[in-house]
């Protein structure tokens, strides 16, 4: 199977090590990986901010980047909602302003190809147990688009059970935001930090060794604070948790 | 630079404050938690709470289509009822029709200077009780909480729960200091157990409720083939102002009509779950109008407006007339339990409050203008909302409109800058090799606006690579 890697423009820029841990992780699983190099970004932060008008390329460019590929594949649950949920909303509202319907036709394009890691492991080639080896105790912040926007459910904790080695601890109030929100860790700094802060002290709780989630921008906020203050917790993408294996164990960057 | 970067300071400022009050914030972590765990374990019961949800939805959006007709059906039902109907098309026209209604009432003096009230959240949002004050009128709340904050001569924090930032403690001090200026004194020896908090309250209101001959009430729904209006509470003290005073006005926001009593059947199970948690509510209430020698011998029903036709007019932001004000999505949103009510600056806080006041008042004010930022977008209160308001698709087109009128030149410049180089890939390239190259120059706290996030964030550490660069060396 041949698939397109959306990296999305925070792991290309700053998390680097995801998208490489993604492509051996699907490379491991007899996946062909393609890196579309007309990729950029999907648009996010310009609409959460109110600025529709300015993400319309962005919509045109990644529907572009992706044509021809049945599966496009990305470690990052809210740019997957994004695509799934604001492109139609983007061509529906250009619609409705009477510059015709080129967005919408490409978010109709678009929309049902691309599938956030989890989806892409679980639903479309049906592994669980990915063959990944992690001798690290682990909880799990399932971060809210991927919980309530893709309703991506079990799924990551399903693969997280079957990695060799690893001790997954519950992280109570899971289903709580962290507190990023894109802008809003800028916009509202005060009210972000505070729930970042009781988000890592359920983490830390748990006496895990390491912070996994499914999408960087909330570890990002969460790792940020957690070097702030001199945690040894450690925040990673699940992407490289199950790219580590028993041959190639992830090393700490 | 300063602290009004990105120009919304009104809401920003006031959370931090709130965040920074550590009783405040156990207070409001405390309380909202314990109701929402017990919405959840409510709605479960029911296996078809989907079906519900869908239901209530789907009445209200016909309803909102057509309200044009159900209000003028709801006017012949109510006048043929033996009610008059005012319109109001503000705050101001409502409170002044209020006023004149009660100083037309009664002979005696006192019936036209003391109203009791029901909790009401349309006389909250037109400032009902201060513009009767300016009148000589004092209204007294009869809500339990309602009463905690106008003893307190506070500002109410929650739709349901008035009060929900003070604790037993707060409770028992206001009751004992104040409660004598407005009636009956406290017991002299009140504590802070809940039963005598609610004795006190009990004893200090009965007067209020035997001695009015007016009441005023807001409603809960309003059935347009009967002209029936329904109020649903759980303490009783609303249906003691509904039956005893001789004059009932009823001041009702114009959203709350719905065709026929069968639709009432949905929202009576939508509501008390959604809010309270109870399977039923104790006391549901519903008057049509008057009844010789039963009831209120005089009703009036007050049809305000106040922006919600121009609410109506958005498409996006109309689903937010949807509102039963059943307070769910404040109990599950993570901002406004750190934030508190008070820094939405209006009687609809949290979520619901963020979309419905920008709509309702405009986004003129910093403080309307902040209101459609003061969410992380996660979600929750979509999941809860009883009738399916899709609360963070009205937040971004609410922010639209914000950053439409002007926003901030920096961000604007910002977002420019950023949309020229996503749209040109080797532009962005060559930005990330820049940012790799330079990395050990990197700062780890920002100046100007970015000193928001470096606050209480370290910076991460812009890798050596960029994965575009990483792929080709490895795999183009």
């Amino acid at each position: 199977m041949r698939v397109a890697l959306f990296a999305t423009c925070v792991n290309d820029a700053l998390f680097p090590a995801t998208a490489v841990a993604t492509v051996r992780l699907l490379e491991r699983l007899g996946v062909t990986v393609d890196f579309p190099a007309g990729q950029t970004c999907c648009g996010q932060p310009q609409y959460n901010t109110g600025y529709r008008r300015a993400c319309e390329p962005l919509v045109r460019r990644t529907a572009r980047a992706f044509a021809g590929y049945d599966h496009v594949v990305t470690p990052s649950g809210s740019c997957v909602a994004m695509v799934r949920d604001n492109y139609p909303r983007i061509g529906a509202r250009a619609a409705a302003e009477r510059r015709g319907s080129e967005l919408t036709d490409a978010a109709t394009a678009l929309a049902p190809r691309v599938v956030e890691l989890t989806e892409f492991l679980v639903d479309v080639l049906g592994v669980e147990d990915v063959g990944a080896y992690f001798p690290y105790s682990v909880t799990y912040h399932p971060s809210c688009h991927g919980l309530r926007m893709l309703g991506l459910g079990e799924r990551p904790l399903r693969l997280l059970r079957a990695v060799k080695g690893l001790e997954l601890l519950e992280l109570p109030g899971a289903q709580e935001c962290c507190g990023f929100g894109g802008t809003f860790a800028v916009k509202n700094a005060a009210v972000s930090a505070a729930m970042a802060e009781d988000k890592l002290a359920n983490a830390l709780g748990t006496g895990a060794q390491v912070l996994c989630g499914a999408d960087n921008s909330c570890l990002l906020h969460l790792g940020g604070t957690l070097r702030r203050r001199g945690d040894a917790l450690r925040p990673l993408h699940l992407a490289e948790i199950l790219a580590s294996t028993e041959e190639h164990p992830w090393r700490p960057s | 630079m300063n602290g009004t970067f990105l120009g919304m300071p009104a809401f920003p400022q006031a959370a931090a404050r709130a965040v920074r009050d550590g009783q405040l914030r156990a207070n409001l972590r405390h309380a909202t938690h314990t109701i929402r765990d017990k919405r959840a374990r409510a709605v479960a019961e029911l296996p078809d709470w989907a079906e519900l949800r869908a239901a209530g939805k789907a009445i209200k959006d016909h309803t909102l289509r057509h309200l044009d007709r159900y209000l003028v059906q709801l006017e012949e039902s109510v006048t043929a009822a033996g009610g008059t109907v005012h319109w109001a098309a503000d705050a101001e026209e409502a409170n002044r029709i209020v006023a004149g209604l009660i100083r037309a009432t009664g002979d005696s003096d006192i019936e036209k200077r003391e109203v009791v009230k029901v909790k009401s959240m349309a006389t909250q949002e037109i400032g009902l009780n201060e513009a009767l004050a300016a009148e000589g009128i004092t209204a007294y709340e009869t809500d339990l909480a309602e009463l905690i904050v106008q003893l307190g001569d506070d500002r109410p924090s929650h739709i349901l729960v008035p009060a929900i930032h003070r604790n037993r403690a707060e409770i028992r001090e206001i009751f004992a200091d104040r409660m004598a200026a407005w009636g009956r004194p406290a017991p002299e020896s009140l504590t802070d157990s809940p039963a005598e908090l609610a004795e006190a309250a009990r004893l200090h209101l009965r007067e209020k409720f035997l001695r009015a001959r007016v009441a005023v009430s807001g409603a809960n729904f309003m059935v347009a083939e009967t002209g029936t209006l329904v109020v649903v509470e759980s303490e009783g003290n609303g249906r003691m102002c509904l039956t005893l005073p001789r004059t009932l006005i009823s001041v009702v926001g114009i959203e709350k009509v719905v065709p026929t009593w069968r639709d009432l059947e949905v929202f009576l199970q939508l509501l008390p779950r959604s809010s309270t948690a109870e399977r039923m509510n104790p006391y549901t209430s519903l008057w049509t109008g008057t009844t010789e020698d039963d009831g209120p011998s005089e009703f009036h029903l007050v049809l305000l407006d106040n922006g919600r036709t121009a609410a109506l007019a958005d498409q996006v932001g109309r689903q937010a007339l949807r509102c039963i004000r059943c307070s769910a999505c404040l109990n599950v949103c993570p901002v406004y339990e750190r934030a508190g009510g008070h820094a939405y600056g209006s009687v609809y806080p949290g979520p619901i409050g963020a979309i419905l006041n920008p709509q309702l008042r405009g986004t003129s004010s910093p403080v309307d203008a902040s209101l459609p930022y003061a969410s992380s977008l996660c979600g929750a209160c979509y999941e809860v909302c009883p009738v399916a308001i899709d609360i963070p698709e009205v937040l971004v087109h609410l922010r639209e409109r914000v950053a439409e009128q002007g926003g901030h030149p920096l961000e604007r410049a910002a977002m420019a800058a950023a949309g020229y180089v996503l749209d040109h890939p080797a532009a962005l390239a060559a930005a990330e090799r820049l940012a790799g190259r330079t990395r050990a120059l990197h700062p780890r706290r920002l100046p100007g606006p970015g000193r928001a996030w470096t606050d209480s964030r370290d910076l991460p550490e812009v890798p050596a690579e960029p994965f575009r660069d990483w792929w080709r060396r490895n795999r183009a």
